[in-house]
């Protein structure tokens, strides 16, 4: 294998383990201050002794998310030298400044969220708790910012080194394999620069992503809790919270997922274009709900609803959706391939789009999953409001929370996809448009390097995951501590959800617990 | 020497910035270090379980002074930054796993009580510290003494050549450098018994350090002649080695009188100095090419556009008070001796 398709598989895989973690740090840290705002407001020890555990899982997620995460700060120098160099000027201040905002912000106060309990007052640790969780969003939008300038490079212009001259290049210019080392990306506008056409749907979509994250393996721990019957008090609560969240957070992300989507066909229409396997550009473009690209055929198999996609793009049943065979434009291709005739570009035009196929699944699965994570929130929201949920004698309640137990890999395959889906998307370019992947790599490594580094990697990783399921798993077996350090008692108390909300809330409830 | 005309100031800064970073690194991160490599040495679980509790609440802040400092050189000058990731690439990846473990086996370590489980990570992360600590000061031994870069600037040799005698020196040297700023810092957090055995440890880790920290300056004189030279050139270069070989042995003599804490400051002040002392002999160059000086990567060559290096001062000027601050606030609220208590490791 090439040390291209090696270095990219070493990326996925190095990126993808560490995309696990860092949505739950999001997410959770989100429900923590919520929860520790809580106490602070109503002075119930019950939302303490949430906060308590929350916080411990919450250590244990965040150990792994930043062992993971110094991979990936030194991977752009080591796999991808050649990228390095010819975005340093622009990609490296974004990451530079995810280290000076968000990465000693979060550090600096985990200490205090971790350790600090008897250290410092409830004002300055719910202090610690909101830098900590400002400090992990922080992370998602500069690094965020960082890849959407990949996909749509704004700000900035070309230049050419030569000695110790530079000089600017024309917006037009065409960067050749043989330029670098001598042409780079200087920034012109920092602003523009950060708010590239894709930063903001982009950072929303996936920090709405991992707040659903952070809901979800809230409300499978506590699903099972409920259904053994254990720390029934605690869990009720907890499911409380995570579930008004995550239908709040439900609502938002519908919203950005349209966005998202209306964004990529305006700034990389031949992503859409994959996504939905469309090769002919017709009025009325359906929208094919599952199925699979028939690649040699260029076509799609599947149930189809007309017009539909048609509607989502454009608002619009009419306006057609662009189809790959006309994309790139001819212009575009006979720029970069002078003295092609017509048919031989139609023949090459195809080197210029991503797998098909691939994309197409990719981001069918995240739609897929997304809408049952949509329905399974406002399910939860309705059981709960009727005082349902936790109603667990019922048959059908006990099915429905064994749902929720599962469901917490739900928003997690949502995310993973719709990254694979961003990044297979706009191949087969590094920086889109402008620098091939295959140009990208280190020159100075060689391909057993690489399989030497994946294999490591590939072992470690595997061992860091059974063993976090372990902890994992032993934590909540454990589940939380009453603030005497002995375990709470499965108190059989109501199971409406008004009634615990009086119980929560209420003077008497304060009374009693002071006692 | 590569020949430059004129070096723009905010190349300076940025040069004097990145190694703020990285000496920062060193001083936080070293302390942890030495705290692992001296982990497998105290037997009793109980006393582990203080020596991860010591660093529990700042390693993670600590570690992030790398990561930023990577991302600094990234931003400022990418070039290099390409240069020595690739070119060092196997060292690289065994950092990572070194530092992986080292992660990891904090945070795991005294979550279940089995002997086999608590023996494994504890020999996770005391390898994982003296793995770390050795390749960094390869890499930095490489550094100082030079690589082999072509014309386009890529490191062209393999992995084997970083492993001269002369880098490999450096490595052991900061090794044992590392294990003395930890030993202090964990006479300064401990108490009873557990004190009294690091203390035993101490002026020996001192003495340790003090002989190869000498031998590793004498083989600079041979192996580097470049240095020498430009440090000739800059004849203040020697007053601040000297002043760092005095606080080298100062060290011992705080100890001696019981002076921890500034025993604790000089070993901090003897790794600024040692930086400075690279520093001056170093600057323009980032990443100096032998044989062929011609391709050494500068700070003018190197560098990201002007206006990259002046909004990442701008960035620097905001950020950096902001987190000295809390770094400050968050080690005085943890002060004192560790005891172990309901939450930590
Ligand atoms: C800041 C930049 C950045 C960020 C935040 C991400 N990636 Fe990425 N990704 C890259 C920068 C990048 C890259 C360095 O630019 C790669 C390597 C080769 C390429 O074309 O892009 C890449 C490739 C790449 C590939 C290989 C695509 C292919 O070869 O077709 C996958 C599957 C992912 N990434 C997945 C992810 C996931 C799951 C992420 C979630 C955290 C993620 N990326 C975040
Ligand atoms: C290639 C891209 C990425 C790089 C280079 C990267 C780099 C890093 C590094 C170096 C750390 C450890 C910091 C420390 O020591 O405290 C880290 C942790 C973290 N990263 Fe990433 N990261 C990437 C992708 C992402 C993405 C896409 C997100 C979020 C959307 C994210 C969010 C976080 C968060 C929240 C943490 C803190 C630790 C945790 O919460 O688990 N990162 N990352
Ligand atoms: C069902 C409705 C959804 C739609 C229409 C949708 C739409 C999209 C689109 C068009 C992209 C590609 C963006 C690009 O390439 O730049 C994308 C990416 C992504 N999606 Fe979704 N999405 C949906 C649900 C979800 C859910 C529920 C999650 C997570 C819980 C999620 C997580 C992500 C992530 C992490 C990415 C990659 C980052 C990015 O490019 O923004 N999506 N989504």
């Amino acid at each position: 294998m090439s040390v291209e398709i090696l270095s990219r598989i070493q990326f996925a895989l190095t990126v993808s383990f560490h995309f696990l973690y860092p949505p739950m740090t999001i997410g959770l840290g989100m429900l923590l201050v919520i929860m520790e705002g809580l106490y602070l407001k109503t002075k119930n020890p019950l939302f303490h002794q949430l906060a308590h555990f929350w916080t411990k899982i919450f250590g244990l997620i965040f150990a792994i998310g930043v062992a993971t995460g110094i991979v990936m700060e030194f991977e752009f120098g080591t796999n991808w030298a050649a990228y390095s160099r010819f975005v340093g000027d622009i990609f490296g201040s974004a990451l530079a400044a995810e280290g000076i905002f968000a990465f000693f912000l979060e550090s600096g106060f985990l200490a205090l969220l971790l350790f600090g309990w008897d250290k410092v007052g409830p004002k300055t640790h719910f202090f610690a708790t909101c830098m900590v969780c400002l400090g992990s969003h922080f992370s998602a939008i500069w690094i965020l910012i960082a890849n959407s300038w990949m996909q749509t490079p704004a700000g900035f212009h070309l230049e050419r080194i030569t000695g110790a001259i530079h000089t600017r290049l024309p917006n037009s210019y065409i960067v050749q394999a043989s330029d670098l080392g001598h042409v780079r990306a200087v920034v012109d506008n920092f602003w523009a620069m950060i708010g590239n056409p894709s930063s903001l749907n982009r950072i929303c979509h996936v920090v709405f992503g991992a707040w659903l994250v952070g809901a979800f393996l809230v409300m499978s721990i506590c699903a099972w809790y409920l259904l053994k019957g254990r720390f029934t008090t605690f869990a009720r609560t907890s499911m409380t919270v995570a579930a008004c969240f995550a239908a709040f957070t439900t609502v938002l992300q519908s919203i950005s997922a349209d966005s998202t989507a209306r964004g990529v066909v305006r700034t990389q229409p031949i992503k859409l274009a994959s996504m939905e396997g469309i090769y002919e550009t017709h009025d009325y473009t359906p929208m094919t709900l599952f199925g699979y690209v028939d690649t040699k055929n260029q076509t799609v198999h599947g149930p189809q609803i007309p017009a539909l996609l048609s509607f989502l793009c454009f608002h619009n049943f009419k306006q057609p959706v662009q189809g790959l065979l006309s994309m790139p434009s001819d212009e575009f291709l006979a720029a970069r391939n002078p003295g092609l005739s017509p048919e031989e570009l139609a023949k090459i035009r195809p080197n210029y789009w991503p797998v098909v196929g691939a994309v197409f699944q990719t981001y069918h699965l995240m739609i897929c999953i997304g809408s049952a994570v949509f329905g399974l929130s406002f399910l939860a929201l309705t059981l709960l409001w009727r005082g349902w949920l936790f109603k667990t004698e019922n048959p059908l309640i006990r099915f429905l929370l064994w749902i929720y137990v599962f469901a917490v890999i739900a928003p997690q395959i949502c995310m993973q996809a719709g990254w694979f889906t961003a990044e297979m998307g706009r191949q087969p370019w590094i920086v889109y448009n402008m620098l091939k992947t295959s140009d990208g790599l280190s020159r100075a490594v060689q391909a057993n390097q690489v399989v030497f580094s994946i294999i490591l990697f590939a072992l470690i990783y595997i061992l860091l995951f059974v063993t976090f399921i372990y902890l994992l798993n032993s934590k909540i077996q454990h589940g939380p501590d009453d603030d005497e350090g002995h375990h709470t008692k499965a108190i059989g108390a109501s199971s409406d959800a008004s009634e615990i909300a009086e119980d929560l809330f209420s003077r008497k409830g304060r009374a009693s617990h002071q006692e | 020497m590569h020949h430059i005309q004129h070096i723009p100031l905010l190349n300076s800064i940025w040069f004097l910035l990145v190694g703020i970073l990285l000496t920062g690194y060193a001083i936080l991160d070293g302390f942890d270090f030495g705290v692992g490599i001296l982990h497998l040495f105290v037997k009793k679980d109980e006393d582990r379980r203080i020596l991860l509790n010591s660093i529990g609440p700042v390693w993670d802040g600590n570690e992030v002074w790398l990561v930023t400092g990577g991302g600094a050189l990234f931003a400022a000058f990418p070039d290099a930054y390409a240069t020595v990731f690739s070119g060092f690439y196997n060292a690289f990846m065994l950092l990572l796993v070194a530092l992986i473990f080292r992660a990891v086996a904090i945070e795991f370590r005294s979550k279940e009580s089995s002997t086999l489980w608590r023996k494994s990570w504890d020999i996770a992360f005391s390898t994982g510290s003296f793995l770390a600590a050795l390749l960094i000061g390869v890499a930095m031994g490489n550094i100082t003494r030079g690589i082999h870069l072509d014309a386009q600037g890529d490191y062209i040799g393999n992995f084997l050549d970083l492993l001269n005698p002369y880098s490999l020196l450096l490595g052991i040297t900061v090794v044992a450098l590392f294990a003395m700023h930890g030993s202090i810092f964990l006479v300064l957090k401990t108490e009873g018994e557990l004190q009294s055995t690091i203390k035993g440890w101490v002026p020996r880790l001192i003495a340790l350090f003090l002989i190869l920290f000498l031998s590793f300056n004498a083989a600079t004189f041979f192996e580097c002649p470049d240095l020498v030279t430009t440090m000739i050139k800059r004849p203040y270069g020697f007053a601040v080695l000297a002043l760092d070989i005095a606080a080298a042995i100062s060290i011992g003599l705080m100890v001696k009188r019981g002076y921890e804490f500034g025993a604790f400051l000089m070993s901090a002040l003897t790794m600024v100095l040692l930086m400075a002392v690279l520093g001056i002999s170093y600057f323009p160059n980032i990443v100096v090419s032998m044989p062929d000086p011609a391709n050494s990567l500068t700070i003018v060559n190197a560098a990201s556009s002007h206006k990259t290096l002046g909004y990442m001062f701008i960035i620097a000027c905001i950020g950096v008070p902001i987190v000295l601050a809390y770094t400050v606030s968050i080690y005085w609220i943890f002060r004192g001796k560790t005891r172990l208590g309901h939450v930590g490791y």
